[in-house]
């Protein structure tokens, strides 16, 4: 047993949420596969669903528009019943958001909700339905280390996604049309791999996909054309389904898939021939996502250090992060929301279809700023009052407003400092400033030591020098990389 | 840290161990690399967020089809401000009707793009990046308008947005735009011991870290900046007590400290109007009318109003007809508003839009908001605006 070295962090942060104080002093040497089997292994149960919208009710109504029992209502009293759910769906999804974030915090099957973020990214749909977004998000943790096969099929069947995309565009092109662009250019093979043409003919293979007053996909044969189509040279009667297989026949999709994968846990570039490599495995394997995982958590280039510290942290990631190194009990969750938004990652509402761009897009002057005093802000419950940008598909025309007559409001965090302590305890003082280096910054931060010892000041108690010398390292910049 | 700021400055460009480069942010005090003042021109964009609804602003006083499609929430034509014999403006916006008068507006009706989007999201993502509507493109106008003309910029404050989160609109491929709702804040940053030390230290290597302390750098090197120019107006005259008024003084008082900042961003809203909508707009144009009114007055005041455009655009119009709860839903094209002295066109610069030739109940675009952006970079900004749009958009001629 040993404290954990930069790979165990590394890994720890690529293949989940970062380390939890727990893992940090007790660490058995570090083999590629042995840790990774051991984060499959805890994510091998399928998940319990997320559950806010337990009632088809609650977050049906507003999604499907018209409904049977509305229509004895007066216009002007089902638009105000409308604007009721969809005020009740807003705060579900808003619900959905936290206990997801909760899940990515302290559940033990961290690859899952990694892996789970990334196809949130990747099949990127912003609908304000609660329920069918918990129903997407459910289908998404369920499949996420399974097949990519089956998790694209049933992801583009569920309520969610059918609606989002079906209501996209102006209203001149065909619905289907657009489905099929999507998902052929943003699911699947990538920009470039298909024409026009080829759009034009996957949507009449998707005519009658949709769903059904239960929520429910449904494949209403008499809205289908039944006649032949012609899609990336392959010619049939296809319906959407033939269409999927298709497009999954084609090795561009493993190769759009792995190098999206690639950037998301490994680096922005890979060298020549890496992905292909990768993604040619994945495709033999029949597209399965464990394998590919595990091609890439056990590669030695993984562990190179150029990739530890290489990524920049998303804002979700950063947040479980910092919740997972300092366990803490919140009295205002609503700080999680608040710090989603001011970093320009909320989930469940992605920018558009094409997700979240990352990388350097996270950072600029005002996000870097919050994201270094972030920690610190929590732990000093002590946050500054944000001007937030409207978003009206959250607010619909009402500014949330979080009183300009106060400057600082505080979450209410207390932070289970013991638990933190626990990770080196019976370690000598002047050893933990790099003990904690190691365990916070997977990049190489030369100057942090001297930059500890200047800025610590005196502390009488051991404990509150600690607690320091640890938010200090996390105000570093090199704390928001990964 | 007891050190004074000053000391620490002066020690720092002696210090001999160690330090290769000179600190990024004590070039703000030597020569400044930095855009080439393009005769002190200043563009103000105001955003109206959540998709205003443009003709109960700029108002089709003798169109029956206006009054027939909104019963309860047209405007009559007594009640709207004259400001032609077909066209009234909205009653809460006086200033704007002494503006016209003065030919110190300009409008332009029927804005819009191809294909347009009707979600707030992708919308407004389309008009802050120019691209078109089924692209993605992670870069907004004004931030390539810094890289175009501010590479190698030592403290990007070109740019500024008055707000707490930087919109998409000044992010570029190389530099973006710096944020901030008070000038105050950018002082206290400026004064934060941690951030200074981290700004001064030598950058890392490797290149994601390299950006981050790079980014660190700047931020700091533009509050140094700041807080050594913005000074404190001999005599400020009333703003009112909004947000949107808070706003525009914090730029006046920039614009008077003769900081180098070309672009000012804002926004106001939400106009999202829905439902009940009269209240709502007529409480936001109120502020707007008086905000932008001390603005200018202000500007007038100290002369400075001849170096300043404020244009408004909001990222949809709402659809003709009203619907069922006093409001309206979301639509396509609007109109924009143009305020500065010395306009080469003024009053409306185009017809208003066909009511009786519409796209399933909305408007139809006649200019493209790209032709409105390359004749401001162009003409205003004097920038590569085909480079920054990536394609040649005709130029209007109101400026």
């Amino acid at each position: 047993m040993e404290n954990a070295t930069w790979k165990h962090i590394h890994f720890y942060w690529r293949a989940g949420f970062g380390p939890t104080p727990e893992m940090l002093g007790q660490a058995s040497r570090f083999k590629p596969s042995t840790f990774f089997e051991a984060y499959a292994a805890a994510s091998k149960k399928a998940p319990a669903p997320l559950l806010v919208a337990s009632n088809l009710a609650d977050g049906l109504m507003n999604g499907l528009g018209e409904l049977g029992r509305m229509q004895s209502l007066s216009e002007e009293d089902r638009r105000k019943q409308r604007q009721q759910m969809q005020a009740e769906s807003r705060k579900q999804i808003r619900s959905l958001n936290l206990m997801w974030l909760n899940e990515m915090v302290h559940s033990p099957a961290q690859l899952r909700e990694k892996m789970s973020l990334f196809w949130h990214n990747h099949f990127a749909c912003r609908n304000l339905n609660s329920y069918y977004q918990q129903q997407l998000i459910n289908v998404i943790r369920e499949g996420a280390l399974g097949s990519f096969s089956s998790l694209l099929k049933e992801v583009s069947k569920t309520p969610a996604m059918l609606q989002f995309l079906n209501n996209q565009q102006n209203r001149k092109q065909q619905p289907n049309e657009n489905f099929a662009r999507e998902v052929m250019e943003l699911f699947t093979l990538g920009r470039g791999q298909y024409s026009e043409a080829d759009i034009k003919e996957a949507a009449r293979a998707f005519t009658g996909w949709g769903f059904d007053a239960q929520g429910q996909f449904v494949f209403r044969r008499n809205q289908h054309d039944e006649g032949s189509k012609t899609v990336l040279g392959k010619t049939g009667r296809f319906d959407g389904e033939d269409v999927l297989n298709i497009l999954l026949e084609k090795p561009e999709t493993a190769i759009f898939i792995t190098r999206k994968l690639y950037k998301f846990l490994v680096s922005e570039q890979a060298p020549a021939g890496r992905i292909e490599w990768l993604a040619r495995r994945f495709y033999e394997g029949g597209y399965e996502i464990l394998p590919l995982l595990k091609d890439i958590f056990t590669a030695d280039w993984f562990y190179d250090d150029t990739i530890a510290g290489s990524l920049v942290k998303s804002p979700v990631e950063l947040i479980a992060g910092i919740c997972r190194i300092l366990p803490m009990e919140l009295e205002r969750e609503e700080i999680l929301l608040l710090a989603q938004r001011v970093l320009g990652q909320i989930l469940f509402y992605p920018p558009s279809v094409a997700g979240w761009p990352g990388g350097t897009n996270w950072i600029d002057s005002s996000s870097l700023l919050f994201r270094m005093q972030l920690p610190r802000f929590i732990a000093g419950n002590s946050i500054p009052i944000i001007n937030l940008k409207s978003d009206d598909d959250v607010e619909m025309g009402m500014r949330i407003n979080q009183g300009r007559n106060q400057s600082r409001f505080s979450a209410g965090a207390t932070i289970d400092w013991k638990k933190v302590f626990s990770a080196f305890a019976g370690q000598k003082q002047e050893f933990q400033a790099k003990s904690w280096q190691q365990a916070l910054l997977t990049a190489k931060a030369k100057s942090a030591p001297e930059l500890v010892q200047k800025f610590i000041g005196k502390h009488a108690e051991p404990e509150k020098h600690q607690a320091e010398i640890i938010l200090l390292l996390m105000s570093l910049p090199e704390y928001q990389l990964c | 840290m007891n050190i004074r700021r000053r000391t620490f400055l002066k020690n720092s460009s002696i210090a001999a161990a160690g330090t290769l480069l000179l600190p990024q942010f004590l070039h703000a005090f030597g020569q400044r690399q930095g855009m080439p003042n393009s005769s002190g021109k200043i563009l103000v964009v105001l955003q109206l967020s959540g998709g205003n609804d443009g003709l109960n602003t700029i108002i089709p006083i003798r169109n029956d089809i206006y009054y027939k499609q909104r019963p309860r929430l047209a405007i009559e034509r007594n009640t709207a401000l004259t400001l032609t014999d077909e066209v009234g403006l909205n009653p809460a916006l006086s200033a704007f009707k002494r503006f016209f008068d003065d030919g110190e507006l300009a409008i332009l009706n029927g804005v819009g793009y191809p294909n347009p989007d009707r979600s707030h999201f992708r919308s407004m993502d389309i008009w802050h990046s120019a691209s078109q509507s089924n692209q993605y493109v992670y870069t907004g106008w004004l931030g390539r308008y810094l890289d175009a003309m501010c590479s190698g910029c030592d403290h990007p404050t070109q740019a500024v947005e008055v707000d707490d989160v930087l919109s998409l609109a000044l992010k570029g491929e190389r530099q973006k735009g710096l944020a901030f709702t008070e000038v105050q804040r950018m002082v206290d940053v400026s004064k934060n011991g941690w951030f200074r030390q981290l700004a001064s230290i030598q950058h890392p290597e490797e290149p994601m870290a390299a950006y981050l302390y790079k980014t660190l750098a700047d931020t700091m090197s533009s509050a140094d900046y700041l807080a050594k120019e913005v000074r404190k107006p001999q005599s400020t005259p009333n703003y009112p007590n909004t947000e949107l008024g808070k706003n525009l003084k914090t730029i006046a008082g920039l614009i008077m400290s003769e900081v180098d900042t070309r672009v000012y961003y804002l926004s106001h809203g939400s106009f999202d109007t829905h439902v009940n909508q009269q209240p709502q707009q007529t409480r936001l144009f109120t502020e707007m009318n008086d905000a932008v009114a001390a603005f200018t007055k202000h500007l007038k005041q100290e002369n400075r109003f001849k170096d300043v455009l404020l244009l408004t655009f909001s990222e949809f119009g709402r659809r003709v007809a009203q619907n069922a709860s006093g409001g309206t839903d979301h639509g396509t094209a609007n109109n924009m508003m143009f305020v500065g002295e010395n306009l080469r066109q003024q009053g409306l610069l185009n017809p208003l839009p066909n009511l009786a030739d519409l796209e399933a109940g909305d408007l139809k675009y006649s200019v493209d908001f790209k032709n409105v952006y390359a004749t401001v970079l162009d003409k205003w900004l004097s920038a590569p605006a085909d480079d920054i749009l990536g394609a040649t958009y005709q130029r209007l001629t109101f400026i």
